[in-house]
C-alpha cells in the first residue's frame, strides 16, 4: 500500500479529521485547541473545517472539562477531550476512575463510555515536577480503562480513530518528544486495533518491550546491539490496556530472555506488572532474570543533567541488554 | 400552595392526581424499603428521599420525553418521578438480575440510559459536570433536550459545581441546575459549610439565570421549572434552581440524625410535600377521601408486586459475572 512520511502531530490530526468527517457526534473541547490550533499544534484547522461547536476552546478547568466529556460520551456522543499534560489530568480523576471506568458496570453492561482524553506526558527537557511525569501505571491500574501509548507516526492514527469507533473510556497517552518525530503512513483507511503489539524491530536473543517514547530510545540501543553482534527483538505493545499478552510471551518463549524499558518511575509501575506476567507464562524457559529499566522512585528534577540521570538512556538499554546475556559478570547492576 | 394552584389557568384533574401519584409513589418506595432495609433484605447503602418528594416530582413533572436527568446518592425519588419501573428497582435493590442494573450497581447506581436517566451516583457532585456534558452532546447533535442535574447543597462547595455550570453558560446549554438544598451535607449544617447559605447567587455570581423556590411546593416547583425549560430551549440556558427543603431522617437508614433539631423537623414535617399533593388534589380537584385511598392502595399494591418479584427473580451467576468481565 502506498504511503507518505507525516508527523506524529500530522498523524494525529488526520485521524481526528477524518473521523469528524464521518461522524458527525465526535467533537473536541480542551485549552488553546480551536483558534490557536493547540500547544502541539494537533488540532491546527479543525476550527476552521468544523466550526464551533465541534470545536471548543474551555477554561482552565480540568475536571470539569473532563467531566463534561465523560457526561457527553454518556449520552452518546463522541467527544475528545485534549488536556495539555498528563500531570493536569489528575485534578479530573474523580471523573475518570470513579465515572468512566465504573459507568459500563455500575449499569449492567447497558451504559457505555465512548470518552477519550487525550493528552501527553514524559520528560521533556527541563519542564520539571509538575509537566514531565509518566503516569499510564495510575490508568492501567483501574479496571474500565484502555490505556493507549503510540510511539510512532502510523500507530498514533491508527490507534485514535480505533478509539473513535470503539465504546470504552480511553486514556489516549501521547508523548511530548513524538510530536515532531517523523514516520511513514499508510494512505486510505488505516487503523489499528487495540490489544494489538508491534515488532518494531525482529531479533533472536533478547526480548525488549517497550512503549511511547522508550520506543526509539530503545531501537537505538538496539542498533548498538547489533554492532556488538546481539540481536534483539524490539515489541511495542502500543496499547497496554488491552496487553498483547500473547505477542510477548511468544517473543520470550523464543528469545529466552527478557528487558522491559519504562520511562516511568519503577514503583508500581507496568514494567513490573508485565515482568510479572513474562515470568508466570516463561519462567521455565527462560535463561535469565527479567530486567526492568525504570525511571527512579523521584519527582523528575529540573536540572538538565539530573532529568536525564532520573529516565532511562540509551546506555541503560544497552547494559541491561547485556546483562541478561550475562556478558558481564562484574559489571554492577544498575542501582 | 404554588402559583399554579392559584392561578387563573386552574390545574387539571390529572395534573393534579399526576403529582400526588407520583409524590406518594416515593414516599412508598421509601418507607417500605426502609422496612426491608431493616428486614437484612436490602444491603449496602440507602439515602432516603423522605421529605424531598416535592422537588423530583415538581421538576420531573415539566420536562419532556427525550429530556435527560442526572441525580444524586439520594436518587429513588428522580427515578421513579422520571417514570422508572419500580418492579426493576426493587430488583436492583435486591441484588437481582432483573433489576435496572443486573444487580450490578444497587441504590447509588441506578441508571437507565435508554430513557436519558444518567443515573444516581455515589460521588456528591459527580452529577454536575456529567449532566452538562449530556447537554453539550445534544446541542453537538441539534438536539433541545433538556437536561437537569438534581444536585445538593453539600456538592455546591464542590469544584464541580462552579466548573462545570461555567462551561454550560458559556455555551448556553440547555442545562438546569436543581440545588436540592436540605440544610445538611450528611451531618454538617449549611451554616457552617458556607458564609452564604442561598445558593441560588453562586448562579448570579456568574451569569447564570437562577431562582429560588419552596422544595416541599410540588407546584412551585413545577412552575419554576416550566420556566427554566423554556428558558433553556429558547436556547437561553443554563438556568440554576435551588430549592429549599428538609430531610425527614438523617443522612441514611442507619443514621438516627441526632443533630436534626426536633422543632426545625416538625416545622418542615408541617409542610410535608406529600401532604401538600394530597390537599391539593382533595381540595381543588373535589376528589373524595375515598378516590385518593384507593390511589394510595394502589400504589402501596405496586410496590408489594415489586417484592414479591424482585424476591421470585434470580441473581446473577458468577459464571456469567466471569463472562462479563472478560475484556476489563
Amino acid at each position: 500500500m502506498a504511503e507518505r512520511e507525516l508527523m506524529y502531530r500530522e498523524a494525529l490530526r488526520e485521524a481526528i479529521d477524518e473521523e469528524m468527517g464521518l461522524n458527525p457526534s465526535v467533537f473536541i473541547i480542551g485549552e488553546g485547541i480551536a483558534e490557536r490550533g493547540g500547544s502541539y499544534k494537533v488540532t491546527e484547522g479543525l476550527l476552521a473545517k468544523y466550526g464551533p461547536k465541534r470545536v471548543r476552546d474551555t477554561p482552565i478547568a480540568e475536571a470539569g472539562m473532563i467531566g463534561v466529556g465523560v457526561g457527553a460520551a454518556i449520552a452518546g456522543a463522541r467527544p475528545i477531550v485534549e488536556i495539555l499534560y498528563v500531570d493536569f489530568a489528575m485534578l479530573g480523576m474523580d471523573m475518570i476512575v470513579n465515572q468512566a471506568a465504573k459507568f459500563r458496570l455500575m449499569t449492567g453492561g447497558d451504559g457505555r463510555v465512548p470518552f477519550i482524553m487525550r493528552t501527553q506526558g514524559g520528560t521533556g527537557g527541563g519542564v520539571a515536577a509538575q509537566h514531565s511525569q509518566s503516569l499510564e501505571a495510575l490508568f492501567y491500574h483501574i479496571p474500565g480503562l484502555r490505556v493507549v501509548m503510540p510511539s510512532t507516526p502510523a500507530d498514533a492514527k491508527g490507534l485514535l480513530k480505533y478509539a473513535l469507533r470503539q465504546d470504552d473510556p480511553v486514556m489516549f497517552l501521547e508523548h511530548k518528544h513524538l510530536y515532531m518525530t517523523k514516520g511513514m503512513v499508510p494512505d486510505g483507511e488505516h487503523i489499528v486495533e487495540f490489544g494489538k503489539g508491534d515488532i518494531k524491530r525482529a531479533g533472536t536473543d533478547v526480548t525488549l518491550i517497550a512503549w511511547s517514547n522508550m520506543i526509539p530510545r530503545t531501537l537505538e540501543a538496539a542498533e548498538e546491539l547489533a554492532r556488538q553482534g546481539i540481536s534483539v527483538e524490539v515489541i511495542d505493545p502500543r496499547t497496554l490496556v488491552p496487553l498483547d499478552r500473547e505477542m510477548i510471551v511468544n517473543s520470550v518463549l523464543k528469545t529466552r530472555r527478557c528487558v522491559i524499558v519504562q520511562e516511568a518511575n519503577r514503583r508500581g509501575g507496568v514494567a513490573s506488572d508485565i515482568a510479572s506476567i513474562v515470568q508466570e507464562e516463561c519462567f521455565y524457559e527462560m535463561d535469565a532474570p527479567v530486567e526492568i529499566v525504570a525511571g527512579m522512585d523521584i519527582p523528575v528534577p529540573f536540572n538538565l543533567t539530573l532529568e536525564k540521570a532520573s529516565v532511562p538512556q540509551k546506555d541503560d538499554v544497552v547494559a541491561a541488554v547485556r546483562r541478561s546475556l550475562h556478558l558481564d559478570p562484574f559489571a554492577e547492576a544498575a542501582e | 400552595m404554588g402559583a399554579a394552584a392559584q392561578g387563573k389557568n386552574a390545574p387539571s384533574r390529572e395534573f393534579l392526581e399526576k403529582i400526588f401519584r407520583t409524590a406518594y409513589k416515593i414516599r412508598v418506595f421509601e418507607t417500605e424499603g426502609i422496612k426491608l432495609y431493616r428486614q437484612g433484605l436490602i444491603r449496602g447503602y440507602f439515602h432516603p428521599y423522605l421529605g424531598q418528594e416535592g422537588i423530583a416530582t415538581g421538576a420531573c413533572a415539566a420536562l419532556s420525553e427525550g429530556d435527560y436527568i442526572a441525580s444524586t446518592h439520594r436518587g429513588h425519588g428522580h427515578c421513579i418521578a422520571w417514570g422508572a419501573d419500580v418492579k426493576k428497582m426493587v430488583a436492583e435493590l435486591l441484588q437481582k438480575e432483573t433489576g435496572y442494573c443486573k444487580g450490578y450497581g444497587g441504590s447509588m447506581h441506578i441508571a437507565d440510559i435508554s430513557v436519558g436517566n444518567l443515573g444516581a451516583n455515589g460521588i456528591v457532585g459527580a452529577g454536575t459536570p456529567l449532566g452538562v456534558g449530556a447537554a453539550l452532546a445534544n446541542q453537538v447533535n441539534g438536539s433541545d433536550a433538556v437536561t437537569v442535574t438534581f444536585s445538593t447543597d453539600g456538592a455546591s462547595n464542590n469544584g464541580t459545581f462552579l466548573e462545570s455550570l461555567n462551561l454550560a453558560a458559556i455555551w448556553n446549554l440547555n442545562f438546569i441546575l436543581l440545588v436540592e438544598n436540605n440544610g445538611y451535607a450528611v451531618s454538617t449544617r449549611i451554616e457552617e459549610s458556607t458564609r452564604d447559605t442561598d445558593l441560588y447567587k453562586r448562579g448570579l455570581a456568574i451569569g447564570v439565570e437562577s431562582h429560588q423556590v419552596d422544595g416541599n411546593d410540588p407546584f412551585a416547583v413545577y412552575e419554576v421549572m416550566k420556566q427554566a425549560v423554556e428558558t433553556c430551549r429558547a436556547g437561553k440556558g443554563p438556568v440554576l434552581i435551588e430549592a429549599k427543603t428538609y430531610r425527614h431522617m438523617g443522612h441514611h437508614v442507619n443514621d438516627p440524625g441526632k443533630y436534626m433539631p426536633e422543632e426545625e423537623l416538625a416545622y418542615y414535617k408541617q409542610r410535608d410535600p406529600v401532604d401538600r399533593a394530597r390537599a391539593a388534589l382533595k381540595e381543588m380537584a373535589d376528589v373524595s377521601d375515598d378516590d385518593i385511598a384507593a390511589i394510595e392502595a394502589e400504589i402501596a399494591a405496586e410496590f408489594a408486586d415489586a417484592v414479591e418479584f424482585s424476591k421470585n427473580s434470580p441473581e446473577v451467576t458468577p459464571e456469567s459475572f466471569r463472562e462479563f468481565a472478560v475484556g476489563y
